[in-house]
């Protein structure tokens, strides 16, 4: 067997901010890690992270490795896959897992092809071999009409990206304690080849990380008018969930591409997801059928949408979803 | 300036549909597609081609001989040649084979056209394995820079600009070529064949390079090249049926579905 050891997780920074997949991904670690008596490490790269060590730690890391610096300050695919390369030289992990984000789908590939090692993408579940250590990696395909289940035997580090909100976040524990392994890894000049021209930061009101959200209500083609998207807003404000859109909704140009939840747009898992006049294409189902309660409103009793939602009501869209967000309101009051 | 863009043949996935009496996805029987997110890449660089006819456009995949079907297709929306990375030696090959035989296929179509390609062009991701893994990987076989999920790219003075997706929006990023870049659902949809070039591109010989005709290492190729492996699949378990409210009007149902959800403490 290799002599490499210890799961690490890739403990994504943005801003200072660590992301909510990154501590879930410590607690279904240090799972991981206790089954075959090795210990979880996170790895935490960016600009001043102090704040995010100290998270890192209270979510179960045994130890943290951490590379600060103002090379790191924006995330870029040659500085952070630079970085991991020489930790993983140093360190030998057994396994890295990231999050299914738009960093991790970056990232994850870049360095898997760099070690020569093994990949599993956007994973929905993960088991070990309590003998080998192997990981055993469940990922779907087809837009979410297969399972397959794939494993690394050989190569190491064993890596895999896993999609947010499938495990849940164990509760933090602020007492704990752990070591912090500081690593000086200055970028060489000319490293970063891509240069960031500008951010669009989307406006406060169209702010949308679908991704992470808990709770998510989207719009399709069934609301008739752009105008009803306030409909859909209003809903997701009293439930403090965000705003998504099939692409029939995009496409017409009644809400931004950044909201497009399937196929050609965002994968998301929420505890709750409302969708409102969607028919429930496939492209539209194959984002969204990992949420944990679906409910769709939608006129035509025959639509798709209705065979996997858990709740649908058929009716009006105008007249179903300010009577619900009142009910839920009148709930919440 | 030359553009090397990769696609995959998958099967149509609006016709995939589980066999209900066996459990299983009868993924042979669907017709096969190019890649959705390949035929946006391929747009993009046709968009390329058409605001300056120097560009000349190639099409690169790795499949089976049924897979020169979809490069007619590409050839038949403006790639100007079209090439098939083919041999039994490469089934079952992973992310990591698959980019690494990419590479190796367009090094060696660099040299036998004489050129080099300055941009190369993948699809985000596919509709099959879904993965997004071999752009990126493509890119580091060739140790050339990465811009993945773009949505908008000009290329000017030697350097590609990308407006790319990101967790939360949107960034402009800008990069010396050669690079990769991969393609996300853009603003402009796919343009149609017209008749004739679909004739044309039928008519179209497509030059097959099979893995002696690539400076690779056999190695790393294949199944037993291939880091992962694939130990099993499975149709996944159907939600039951649901709750479905029917009433007389929309406040009613709400009234009733809020009730539900409250009791399920769903809210």
């Amino acid at each position: 067997m290799s002599e490499n050891k210890n799961l690490w997780v890739f403990f994504e920074v943005v801003g200072g901010s660590p992301k909510i997949v990154s501590m879930e991904l410590l607690g279904k670690g240090k799972e991981l890690a206790n089954a075959v008596g090795e210990e979880l490490v996170a790895v935490v790269i960016g600009n001043g992270v102090d704040a995010a060590v100290k998270i890192a730690v209270s979510y179960g890391a045994d130890k943290v490795i951490v590379v600060d610096g103002a090379d790191y300050a924006n995330y870029s695919t040659d500085a952070y896959t630079y970085a991991l390369e020489q930790l993983v030289g140093k360190y030998k992990p057994s396994a890295i897992l990231l999050g299914a984000t738009g960093i991790g789908r970056d990232l994850a590939p870049r360095i898997a092809a760099r070690l020569n090692t093994g990949l599993t993408a956007d994973c929905t579940g993960l088991g070990i071999d309590t003998d080998t250590g192997v990981i055993q990696w469940s990922r779907t395909a087809y837009s979410g009409k297969l399972i397959a289940e794939i494993e690394c035997p050989e190569a190491r580090p064993q890596i895999g990206t896993v999609r947010p909100s499938v495990f849940k976040r164990v509760p933090p524990d602020l007492e704990r304690s752990a070591e912090i392994i500081a690593e000086d890894i200055p970028v060489p000049t000319g490293l970063i080849r891509i240069a960031l021209v500008e951010k669009i930061e989307e406006a406060a009101e169209g702010a949308v990380n679908l991704e992470e959200a808990e709770i998510i209500v989207s719009g399709g083609r069934g609301l008739g008018k752009p105008e009803n998207f306030s409909l859909v807003k209003d809903l997701a404000d009293v439930l403090n969930g965000v705003v998504g859109a099939s692409r029939a909704a995009v496409d017409a140009g009644w809400i931004d591409h950044s909201h497009q939840v399937g196929q050609t747009g965002k994968t998301v898992g929420p505890k709750l997801y409302v969708a409102c006049g969607i028919s429930g294409a496939i492209q539209h189902l194959a984002g969204m059928s990992g949420s944990d309660v679906i409910i769709a409103v939608n006129r035509d009793p025959d639509a798709p949408i209705f065979d996997i939602a858990d709740y649908g009501i058929v009716g009006d869209i105008k007249e179903v979803l300010p009577a619900l967000t009142s009910a839920i309101k009148k709930l919440r009051s | 300036m030359n553009i090397l863009v990769c696609i995959k043949q998958v099967p149509d996935i609006n016709e995939l549909k589980v066999d209900a009496a066996t459990n299983t996805l009868p993924i042979d029987k669907a017709p096969n597609v190019v890649n959705t997110l390949d035929t946006y890449a391929l747009e993009t660089a046709v968009r390329l081609k058409d605001a300056d006819p120097e560009v000349k456009i190639f099409a690169l995949t790795m499949g089976p001989e049924q897979a020169k079907e979809a490069l007619k297709s590409c050839l038949s929306v403006g790639a100007d040649k079209a090439y098939r990375l083919g041999d039994v030696l490469l089934e079952d090959s992973d992310t990591l084979a698959t980019s690494y035989a990419l590479s190796g296929a367009a090094k060696v179509l660099e040299a036998r056209e004489g050129l080099t390609f300055d941009l190369i062009l993948c699809g985000k991701q596919t509709t099959d394995g879904d993965s997004a893994q071999v752009g990126v990987q493509l890119a580091e076989h060739l140790s050339y820079p990465q811009i993945t999920s773009a949505v908008e790219i000009s290329v000017d003075a030697g350097k590609v600009r990308a407006r790319r997706e990101t967790g939360d929006g949107y960034e402009v990023v800008e990069t010396a070529l050669p690079a990769v870049v991969t393609i996300s659902k853009t603003e402009y949809e796919p343009r149609y064949a017209s008749v004739k070039s679909k004739m044309a591109a039928n008519r179209a010989e497509i030059p097959v390079l099979t893995v002696a005709d690539l400076e690779i290492d056999t190695a790393l190729i294949g199944l037993n090249g291939s880091p992962t492996k694939l130990k099993n699949t499975y149709v996944p378990q159907r939600k039951k049926g649901g709750i479905k409210l029917e009433e007389e009007n929309g406040e009613i149902a709400a009234d009733k579905l809020a009730a539900l959800l409250s009791d399920a403490g769903i809210v």
